[in-house]
């Protein structure tokens, strides 16, 4: 048998939280928030295919209450996972593996990524409604 | 433990006697060059919807019409579904450890996504080809 009497890490909940481990967990979370998204994207193209009727019922849903917070929702999960996997390409190489580094990065995603959806949807107001 | 302290392998995997799975490093790379094809199609495809958000029917469908946007979208289309495939592919491994729920969701997660990518390209065909 496999020696099992390995260390076992501390339960999360004795953990103080720390920006490294939140983006770890944001990355995947808006990973598979994305995973879905793909879903709409498609839809779109289908409805767009299909016909005006169908592209104006699509219209309508993405421009509901509902659809435009899930488009915010899924534009900041967009230009998180950008910035954040832009951030672990960068490590993959090598870089910014120090302590105070991986930190700065970390910030950096989540920031970056906060502004980028500002902008956008500063973009998407200034141009007179939504979707 | 082993009493030959030179063996660095698992006693359970040696009693097994498999070799590795040959593949360990193809998920990894093909997930990293995945990325950085998305990071450049995200990016236009963000730029594209912006451009289209108050195009009407006809003003989006020639968009999409066109050879180079619709070149670009199909590229869009199955990459982003290759990349979402190998992410939750690996959630998925991380977090289900019922065999028979991991091998169920690993394969609807890539019929879905099968489907997905080619129900979207033929969107985008049938709008490129006019039928």
């Amino acid at each position: 048998m496999a020696d099992t009497r390995r260390p076992l890490s501390p339960h999360i909940q004795i953990y103080k939280w720390q920006v490294q481990m939140v983006t770890s967990i944001l990355h995947r979370a808006t990973g598979i928030a994305l995973a879905v998204g793909t879903l709409v994207v498609v839809w779109g193209l289908l409805a767009l295919a299909a016909g005006e009727a169908a592209f104006d019922q699509f219209k309508v849903c993405m421009g509901s209450p509902l659809g435009l917070i899930l488009l915010v929702g899924w534009s900041w999960a967009l230009f998180y996972h950008l910035c954040n996997g832009i951030r672990h390409l960068l490590q993959d190489t090598g870089a910014g593996y120090a302590i105070p580094q991986f930190v700065r990065s970390s910030w950096l995603s989540v920031i970056v990524s906060l502004v980028l959806v500002v902008i956008v949807w500063a973009c998407v107001l200034t141009c007179g409604g939504a979707a | 433990m082993s009493a030959n302290a030179k063996d660095l392998r698992n006693p359970l995997k040696r009693a097994r006697g498999f070799g590795s799975a040959q593949s360990g490093v193809g998920h990894w790379w093909t997930q990293r060059v995945t990325a950085v094809a998305l990071i450049l199609l995200g990016l236009w495809f963000v730029f594209t919807v912006l451009s289209l958000l108050h195009a009407d029917y006809a003003t989006a469908r020639a968009a999409v019409a066109k050879p180079w946007n619709a070149l670009l979208l199909i590229l869009f289309v199955v990459t982003m579904f290759w990349h979402a495939v190998l992410g939750l592919q690996v959630v998925i491994e991380d977090y289900v450890h019922t065999r028979w729920k991991e091998v169920v969701l690993l394969v609807a997660i890539k019929f879905l996504a099968v489907l997905g990518a080619l129900a979207g390209v033929l969107a985008v065909l049938r709008i490129a080809l006019g039928v």
